[in-house]
């Protein structure tokens, strides 16, 4: 297929279709309506279920009931959806079940707005809901990074047997830009002997999170907890440029990355030395990956649309060997390279507050 | 030598952790002949709900799905789409279906959702330690009315076939109650027509199935069968509310 011109909400859904979507189940939300629009017109005709479930609560259980079955499934939602999600994401993450959750964040807390934030990180990144179990998150920070990484993202959901969350943004999921899909893509065939598909000449299948012998318990959350530790020993991936003599690295994901490359970009024109990190995984978060380029003549700036979520992460990588600042808009305002080559001078010329 | 009854097929050989004189236990195993009688047992997935019935994916000797509190629907839902070819059916309490899974029963029997729900009605939350139900009964003393459920405080029960019978999408919808044989018998023959239905893609069937809970009730085991034909019935008329076979005359 040659490049297109689409939405990355547009390209999210055309590259899932692609990567095997079997079924995908959602509710209405701005901003991400372009997904279940783009499943509801697509999908069933090419071989897939789309259902619009009656709430958000109802879609990621319907997720859990497909994914349990074996088949490539996945939902969207925004914000406020993602909140009523979380329920379903828990017992997901605890049953083992392979799916694609897609947020495209808007602002919050509460109802918020319907412009592009980034508040959702720690939701994401930490669990979000209750118990310990972790996401794997994929920020893609273009339209062709929303297709690539949704097809990446359901290889690793069906590899970890584990849910998987994109991050995007309102920005992201409305923008439209060249994107190309792969000729040749044929959906990976995974063997899930574990589905409950009707357990005809074998031994019957349960998909359960119910775990009351607490000795038994904890054997079985170690055994996830091994998982998650895998993932970060196998799955980082992260972008950095201009790192290597920068006395300042900006630190951003998605939108704001691209906001922080034009900061770079002004900086270096100035003769600033100032360098990128865009992890790419937020978990696995590319904890070591920062802590290699700390060191105390070097600050560090988070680049957000969060009122300083990620720094906690970066503050943790760089565990105290170099400063870190935080460059930040909030309630649906993105932030400007200009405001972020502010923060750089501030820095550079010691008025900057870590 | 005949055998002329055993354990079915559909039942798994464990002990099962009911109270003693709770009808969970009866109405498994009525699932589970049904499950055996249409000999469809390795094309069946069920989905466990929370509440008493927790530990259900351990009894049914089928594929099972534990789904989160009043979500089996949904779950089943989500199942039955990928693999509209089998049997998938749910089996929960009333906490669970008629309280905080209000939105998922509605929502599968409007969509017509090609599923088999078993709702077993005992009028009370009995794994948690007996509370008050949204089926309990006007004056009924649990953990959370103790002087009695009051209109004026907790409003009225929620008869759930009927509530449902006002929608197009179901195709079966019976009341049936377990406190005595032939009772017992009766709900068996309304679960297996309710996989029926699914079988012939007719769309959600439920059954409702009225059941005591002497532990919680605070009554013995054979008071309990006597309090719910004597209180539940009148409150949760029995009969069928739902049958879309009966216009073609099957």
């Amino acid at each position: 297929m040659a490049r297109v011109l689409m939405k990355g909400n547009e390209a999210l859904s055309e590259a899932a279709i692609r990567a095997g979507l079997q079924a995908f189940y959602g509710y209405p939300i701005t901003p991400q309506n372009e997904v279940p629009g783009y499943m509801a017109e697509h999908l069933p005709l090419r071989g897939g279920v789309y259902l619009q479930a009656e709430s958000e609560v109802a879609a990621i259980n319907m997720v859990y009931g497909a994914a349990g079955a074996g088949a490539r499934v996945m939902t969207s939602s925004s914000s406020p959806g993602i909140s009523l999600k979380q329920e379903g994401i828990s017992y997901i993450a605890a049953a083992q079940l392979p799916c694609v959750i897609v947020n495209v964040v808007r602002s919050g807390p509460g109802l918020g707005g319907i412009q592009p934030s980034q508040g959702d990180y720690f939701q994401a990144v930490k669990g979000g809901g209750h118990g310990d179990y972790r996401l794997i998150v994929l920020a893609p920070g273009n339209v062709q990074e929303m297709a690539d990484l949704t097809t990446l993202a359901f290889d690793l959901a069906d590899k970890w047997r584990n849910p998987v969350m994109i991050l995007s943004d309102g920005i992201l999921g409305q923008m439209m830009e060249p994107v190309e899909f792969a000729e040749d893509q044929k959906p990976a065939k995974v063997e899930k002997p574990w589905a409950t598909t009707g357990a005809q000449g074998r031994k019957p299948n349960v998909v359960n999170t119910l775990d009351i012998i607490a000795e038994q318990a904890e054997k079985n959350l170690g055994r996830l907890l091994e998982k998650y530790e895998r993932i970060k020993e196998e799955e980082v991936r992260w972008q950095e440029a201009n790192a290597e003599d920068a006395d300042v690295i900006l630190v951003g994901y998605g939108t704001s990355a691209r906001v922080a490359r034009s900061a770079m970009e002004l900086a270096r024109k100035e003769g600033l030395k100032v360098g990128l990190f865009r992890p790419i995984t937020l978990f696995p978060f590319p904890e070591k990956q920062l802590q290699a380029l700390a060191k105390p003549d070097r600050s560090f700036v988070t680049v957000e649309m969060s009122a300083g979520q990620l720094i906690e992460d970066v503050r943790l990588a760089v565990n105290g060997m170099s400063p870190v600042y935080l460059s930040n808009r909030l309630g649906g305002m993105v932030p400007t390279p200009e405001d972020v080559l502010s923060k750089i001078r501030d820095i550079l010329e010691g008025r900057g507050k870590a | 030598m005949k055998t002329v009854f055993e354990r079915p097929q559909a039942l798994t050989e464990v002990p099962m952790h009911y109270c003693p004189g709770c009808t969970h236990g009866i109405i498994h195993r009525l699932v589970g002949e049904a499950i055996d009688s249409l000999g469809i047992l390795g094309d069946t997935i069920g989905v466990a709900s929370v509440g008493c019935s927790v530990f259900a994916y351990d009894y049914f000797n089928c594929d099972m799905q534990q789904a989160a509190h009043g979500r089996a629907p949904a779950v089943a839902t989500g199942i039955k789409r990928v693999l509209p070819e089998k049997m998938v059916f749910t089996y929960q309490g009333d906490g669970d279906l008629a309280s905080i899974g209000m939105a998922e029963i509605v929502h599968a029997a409007a969509r017509g959702e090609n599923i088999t729900v078993v709702f077993v009605n005992n009028a009370i939350y009995g794994m948690t330690s007996g509370q008050m139900a949204p089926t309990s009964l006007i004056g009924q003393k649990t953990a959370t009315s103790p002087r009695g459920r009051t209109v004026e405080e907790m409003g009225y029960p929620i008869k759930m076939c009927e509530l449902l019978a006002t929608l197009e999408g179901p195709s079966y919808l019976a009341r049936v109650s377990s406190h005595d044989a032939r009772h017992v018998l009766q709900a068996g023959k309304a679960i297996k027509k309710a996989f029926e239905m699914q079988q012939h893609n007719k769309g959600f069937a439920m059954v409702e199935v009225l059941s005591t809970c002497n532990v919680n009730w605070g009554l013995s085991p054979v008071n309990a069968l006597k309090w719910l034909e004597e209180n539940m019935i009148p409150q949760y008329p029995l009969g069928v509310f739902r049958d879309v076979t009966a216009k073609e005359g099957n």
